[in-house]
């Protein structure tokens, strides 16, 4: 299959490219950029006027339910819903049921995943067994099995000494460790960010200092260890202090930030809304604020959707009560599009944190259009707007908080391995 | 065209003469708010009455609740007398369904068991919707469709009949 | 946001919480309780206006003391009143909060008067019901309990009439209390100057100032010249871990003893929403004297209920 993508803008932040460009694919891979090369002949040609190319979205966090959690999400679900949003490569979080800490359930997820030629894939092993914070998982096995780096998801944290034993021994193999920063005896009870909202609302409280604390820990462990640790939804100003001066240090540190706290705070919540109930919690607009401007200034390297189907059943509760979460595969892309008009970030730099930097932190060669790379593509229209409602969501979860909200940028076409995955031209 | 409205002052004055005969040292009266219980204050003074005036506000026993809901502003009633085996005068402004006669009745009967109740108003026009009757009537007086009868009362004290268009 | 308890005329529909209510519904609450008041001390303490309505009493949370004055509340309005203890147990069963309004809904309820120990369920189940439905919170989580808050005001009301001069401390577990945030709102609401909270920085909530109240850790400081305690109870669970080291210790600091309250006004009042901690968060001898206005609270409960229940009945959807 020969494909030629046609008077688009090409916007590719590894080269720093943003020019009208054409681009050719053959075989799976990128073989012209802006020339055709000599001989080639497209079995299909895709008219990009308009429309920007740009390289498929890589995807930090994305949990897919299986195994285990089906009656919210299956594979097949979530999978078209990431191709829907452009995105062409996935993390998937451990915590499944049971959570991937088996090599077995790591090769039969990927197996399915490959199966249904959708998005690659990418899991994080479990770093303890049973993500139970007492033993460590087997990493080796589950790296030989293809996760790519070692994680407890939004499971407590592990004892300081396991965890400096973890992340010792994940150093001895140069495994990367990627943990949310929340102390958990702080975090106990706690569903909203501790502050006005909370103390108004009633809500258990999660402060500030749960994720500095943690973050404090993580990183005096990191300079003893090495090892390399990447710091998942980071969600509060301090934390996005702590990781800009760990870098500055030059500790091997990256960090990542969900969608949705790039926007919302615990304001939001409004009257007790459970599609705001998210880990970590919505915190306050000063918090929002030194979020965009650490994204801005690349202390977090990457936003990702950190994708959550849940059950309606599971949200029609009251809000301590409910699961947290929220979908978040088909809102990544319009979500950093609408952070970089709010934050007057270019367009380079706004998919850079949904492209090539994810990928670096993943230490996977994509998130790119070099010549001679996998050809994943993402092609949207950036001066249309997608109304967020639950028919149009092709996840299985309906839960967001951005429901009824008009978003810009419209996914026309993404593109796999070469292979037009998903097309939507203009309803 | 608006028919002659009767003097409610002159009214007052045709109340008292009928009633002061029935008036004992052991008559209870009860005025209904807010025309009823304008006209009860004049009453009881003018006939001397021996009991503390009793006001009944009907707004929990208003039939209409369920359609109207309760009216922002409930007086609270006090009915500063033992009502068991009291001959009891009623006061309101204007007779006209009788729902509202109806509901103070029902609350009276909250209080106790009175040995009789007798109704008086300023002024009766018609339209009744219940076996309801006024044993003391200032006047009759025809209402036209679409107008509401209704007592107000000056600064002074001063009692008026007056037409209102329905809202 | 719209408040969700309020219909597109402004009218209470639900009573959720005291926050965010205008001032004129909160009068007209007061003012139609008075009229109650004396309906609840003549021989017949009843009225006719919830004739042939249902009232459930949906408690998820036991408590058979709001419970009954919400019961006899309803009665008094000649409304039929169910009573449903739903313990949690029920729930995990796999019926959850909303299948079981649903059930109950289905056999034409019109009133719910919820208590749960989650914050924002009565939210949860007024944005669910039908609109001729009405919900009244009797207690959520922290959150709020606001016909305890509209009878502390109603009382603070009765003793002291103007609420724009008066001073107000509410004493003790603020963290964890319902009753203190709804009595908050009620009093900066009415207008109220000067409303403190006291206790042990364990006990207040984070930002607990923009509420719009004054912070003291102080009995001495906090009590001067104030025209009213409110004490708050101290569940036995908080007495001892982290938050307190016993409840001994907080009563030395924070229970009201005969010496403290002579630092508040001479006229001071005491109101406690019980049921009281003798000799935790109040000693006895102030508990039972002449300042203490708590019996006359639970009275003028009844009134206040009464009178929520009436008006929102009489709120159209």
């Amino acid at each position: 299959m020969k494909i030629h993508i046609k008077g688009g803008r090409l916007v590719d932040p590894r080269h720093g490219l943003d020019a009208p460009r054409d681009l050719f694919i053959a075989a799976g891979r990128i073989v012209g950029i802006g020339a055709a090369p000599d001989g080639f002949s497209a079995n299909r040609v895709i008219d990009a006027r308009g429309l920007v190319v740009a390289p498929g979205i890589v995807d930090l966090a994305a949990r897919l339910r299986e195994p285990g959690f089906e009656h919210k999400a299956t594979l097949e679900s979530e999978m078209r819903a990431a191709v829907a949003g452009g995105v062409t490569t996935l993390v998937v979080p451990p915590d499944t049921d049971p959570p991937l800490d088996e090599p077995g359930l790591v090769e039969m997820l990927k197996h399915r995943a490959k199966s249904l030629n959708l998005a690659h894939l990418h899991p994080l092993g479990a770093l303890t067994a049973r993500m139970e914070g007492e033993r460590l998982a087997e990493l080796a096995e589950l790296r030989d099995a293809g996760c790519v780096a070692f994680s407890q998801a939004n499971a407590p944290l592990p004892g300081t000494e396991v965890l400096w034993r973890a992340l010792q021994y994940a150093a001895t193999f140069g495994y990367g460790v990627w943990l949310q920063p929340q102390d958990p005896s702080l975090a106990r009870g706690g569903v909203a960010h501790d502050g006005e909202v909370a103390t108004r609302l009633g809500l258990g409280g999660i402060p500030s200092f749960a994720e500095t604390i943690a973050l404090a820990t993580v990183l005096s462990l990191v300079r003893i260890t090495g090892t390399r640790v990447h710091f998942c939804r980071l969600s509060t100003a301090e934390g996005v202090a702590m990781v800009r001066a760990a870098k500055r240090e030059g500790l091997p540190v990256s960090a990542d930030v969900a969608a949705n706290h790039v926007h919302l705070s615990d304001i939001d919540i409004g009257w007790f809304d459970a599609h705001f109930h998210l880990v970590p919690p919505l915190r306050s607009i000063r918090d929002r604020d030194a979020l965009r401007a650490g994204l801005a200034d690349g202390t977090i390297d990457a936003i990702c959707s950190d994708h959550t189907p849940v059950d309606e059943d599971a949200k029609l509760l009251p809000f301590a009560e409910s699961e947290p979460g929220a979908v978040g595969l088909e809102l990544l892309l319009p979500l950093t599009l609408k952070w970089a008009a709010d934050a007057k970030v270019s367009l380079v730099d706004a998919l850079a944190r949904i492209t090539s930097d994810p990928a670096r932190v993943l230490r996977i060669g994509t998130g790119h259009l070099g010549a001679g790379q996998v050809a994943d593509v993402c092609v949207f229209d950036p001066a249309a707007h997608v109304r967020v409602t639950p028919e149009w969501l092709r996840s299985q979860g309906k839960n967001t908080p951005f429901l009824g909200y008009e978003l810009p940028g419209a996914v026309r076409y993404t593109l796999v391995a070469g292979h037009v995955v998903h097309e939507a031209p203009l309803a | 065209m608006n028919p002659v409205l009767p003097d409610a002052e002159a009214l007052v004055g045709e109340l008292v003469r009928q009633l002061a005969p029935r008036v004992t040292p052991e008559t209870g009266m009860i005025g209904i708010f807010t025309g009823g219980v304008w006209l009860a204050q004049r009453l009881h003074r003018e006939l001397g009455v021996a009991l503390p005036l009793g006001s009944i506000d009907i707004s929990f026993y208003r039939d209409d609740y369920a359609k109207s809901g309760l009216h922002a502003s409930v007086k609270p009633s006090q009915i500063p007398f033992d009502v068991d085996g009291r001959h009891v005068l009623l006061v309101d402004d204007v007779l006209y369904t009788g729902r509202t006669v109806r509901g103070a009745l029902n609350e009276i009967f909250d209080y106790g068991r009175p040995a009789s109740v007798s109704l008086v108003v300023l002024a009766d026009r018609g339209g009744r919707e219940l076996p309801i009757a006024a044993q003391h009537v200032g006047a009759h007086v025809t209402v036209p469709e679409g107008s509401m009868l209704v007592l107000s009362r000056s600064d002074g004290g001063v009692l008026t009949l007056q037409l209102e268009r329905n809202a | 946001m719209r408040n969700p308890q309020l219909n597109a005329k402004g009218e209470l529909r639900h009573l959720l919480t005291i926050e965010g209510l205008p001032r004129e519904i909160l009068l007209q609450i007061l003012d139609t309780a008075k009229s109650f008041l004396g309906v609840t001390e003549r021989e017949v303490k009843k009225v006719p206006l919830l004739r042939g309505k249902s009232v459930f009493n949906l408690f998820f949370e036991p408590s058979t003391r709001t419970r009954t004055t919400f019961e006899i509340a309803a009665k008094r309005l000649s409304a039929d009143v169910v009573n449903l203890a739903i313990s949690t147990s029920s729930q995990t069963k796999g019926e959850t909060l909303l299948d079981t309004v649903d059930n109950l809904s289905a056999m034409h309820a019109d009133m719910f008067v919820v208590r749960h120990a989650s914050s924002g369920a009565p939210f949860l189940i007024a944005g669910h019901v039908k609109p001729h439905v009405h919900v009244v919170n009797a207690g959520d989580g922290r959150h709020a309990h606001p016909t305890q808050g509209l009878l502390d005001a109603y009382t603070i009301r009765h003793y002291k009439q103007d609420f724009t001069r008066l001073s107000v401390a509410i004493v003790g577990d603020i963290l964890h209390s319902r009753v203190a945030r709804s009595l908050i709102h009620a009093l900066t609401t009415l207008g109220t100057p000067d409303v403190r909270v006291i206790g042990p920085q364990t006990l207040l909530p984070t930002g607990v100032e923009r509420l719009g109240v004054s912070v003291h850790h102080d009995m001495a400081a906090g009590l001067r010249d104030v025209d009213v305690i409110v004490m708050l109870r101290l569940q036995n669970e908080r007495m001892r871990g982290p938050l307190l080291p016993s409840a001994g210790e907080f009563f030395k600091a924070y229970g009201l003893t005969p010496e403290k309250l002579a630092l508040a006004k001479p006229d001071a009042i005491v109101m406690h929403p019980g049921p009281m901690n003798r000799g935790v968060e109040i000693d006895s001898s102030v508990a039972d004297g002449a300042q203490a206005v708590i019996l006359p609270q639970v009275t003028f409960g009844i009134a206040v209920r009464m009178a929520v229940m009436s008006i929102l009945a009489g709120a159209s959807a």
